[in-house]
């Protein structure tokens, strides 16, 4: 358990005034009050800690008491003595508002003043439960098609629908699945953020697909057909004559599907390749030659 | 037709300890959207959520209705730039892989 300096939290030093410490508290929880920075987790360590050093510093009885014993925590047999003899403050402090809960304060805090402590003035008003976060890591290939997962949070399964053509980096809000309401307040929500792999060899931009294809020399210069990758399946492609390397085509409606828009896909973007024949016979490079006259002539 | 659940603003004033002139602010604020139905006030129970946020604030960093607008605003402005950086995140990982 370590010493906490509450004035250093508050950016005070010892001679600090409950005006100053009013001040600083005020500076502080706008700053880093978790409403005004959702998601980030150290905001919300540093709220607690401002509010934890505020609960000392502002109470002159529990100030003199951290002045008196804070100096001395690192013998700690004298602190275990002070405890002890302030046992009876413990319920003094009990009962936080806990407008966003898990906010226990610090085992430093609990040894010198006991649990938890008394509530921001908010008596018996009824606050959302805190916001769950969870990250879930899916294949591209397990996001082109709706589906159902049951996924296991804080002991409860929750069957979720995973719409097709979910971003990466996505957060989806379930509402009510967080943690529980404060004096009757409704349930927070569980937040998931999608962290989604591609394995595969097509490159996605929002909904659109991109990949590249090899294609022959000849099939390149004559034109023809050929047969390419889309995500779910192969199709027949015609070739205009003399296609050059770095050609890109569009497939429409062969890409990605569109989040929340049932049977709507991106488009595919295909960009060939052109493979020069390698082991040419010396009849091939005869007849290379010859072209290449042809060509300077 | 969807069944609407309505609160009346006087129960919200009593479970959260603030005056009628108070969501009055906000209505004029645009912040809430009051409901008035035979002389009687409500909010709707979907704004709940906001209108808790909202008192948070407002009880804990002692903001104005106005001060609250300009951080919601703000809020609103952060989150629209995560979402373009997620983007241009994810399509520079075409250009990574």
């Amino acid at each position: 358990m370590a010493f906490i300096d509450y004035y250093g939290v508050l950016g005070l030093d010892k001679k600090a005034t409950e005006a100053d410490i009013k001040k600083a508290y005020r500076k502080y929880a706008r700053k880093y009050h978790p409403d005004l920075n959702p998601n980030d987790k150290e905001a919300e360590r540093k709220f607690k800690e401002i509010n934890e050093a505020n609960e000392v510093l502002s109470n002159p009885e529990n100030r003199k008491k951290y002045d008196q014993y804070g100096k001395d925590w690192k013998h700690a047999d004298e602190m275990e003595n002070a405890r002890q003899g302030h046992q009876s403050q413990r319920n003094q402090y009990q009962g936080s508002s806990g407008d966003f809960s898990g906010s226990d304060y610090s085992d430093f805090f609990e040894s010198l003043f006991g649990g938890r402590k008394s509530g921001r003035g908010s008596g018996n008003v009824r606050f959302k439960g805190q916001d769950f976060n969870a990250e879930l890591h899916l294949d591209l290939k397990e996001v082109y098609a709706t589906h159902k997962r049951t996924l296991m949070i804080n002991g409860k399964n929750i069957r979720l629908t995973i719409p097709a053509g979910v971003q990466n980096g996505q957060v989806i809000k379930i509402k009510g699945h967080g943690g529980e309401g404060i004096n009757g307040g409704p349930n927070g929500d569980l937040q998931i953020r999608f962290s989604i792999e591609n394995h595969t060899k097509f490159k996605r931009d929002g909904d659109n697909l991109f990949s590249m294809a090899d294609l022959d020399l000849y099939t390149a210069l004559l034109g023809g057909e050929m047969t390419v990758d889309t995500f779910d399946g192969k199709v027949r492609l015609k070739i205009q004559a003399e296609t050059q390397s770095g050609t890109r085509v569009k497939l429409k409606g062969k890409g990605f599907p569109v989040y929340k828009k049932d049977g709507v896909f991106g488009d595919l973007y295909i960009t060939f390749q052109v493979t020069l024949p390698k082991n040419l016979t010396e009849k091939e490079k005869a007849l290379f030659k010859e072209l290449s006259q042809l060509r300077k002539s | 037709m969807k069944k609407e659940t309505l609160i009346p603003l006087d129960q919200l004033c009593s479970n959260y300890s603030v005056e009628m002139s108070f969501f009055s602010n906000l209505n004029e604020t645009g912040l809430i959207e009051i409901r008035k139905i035979d002389q009687m006030e409500y909010i709707h129970q979907e704004s709940l959520d906001h209108i808790e946020k909202i008192i948070r604030i407002y009880h804990e960093l002692e903001l104005n209705p106005e001060g609250i607008d300009v951080v919601f605003n703000l809020l609103q402005k952060i989150e629209d730039l995560q979402e373009e950086l997620r983007s241009v995140k994810n399509r520079l990982r075409l250009y990574e892989q």
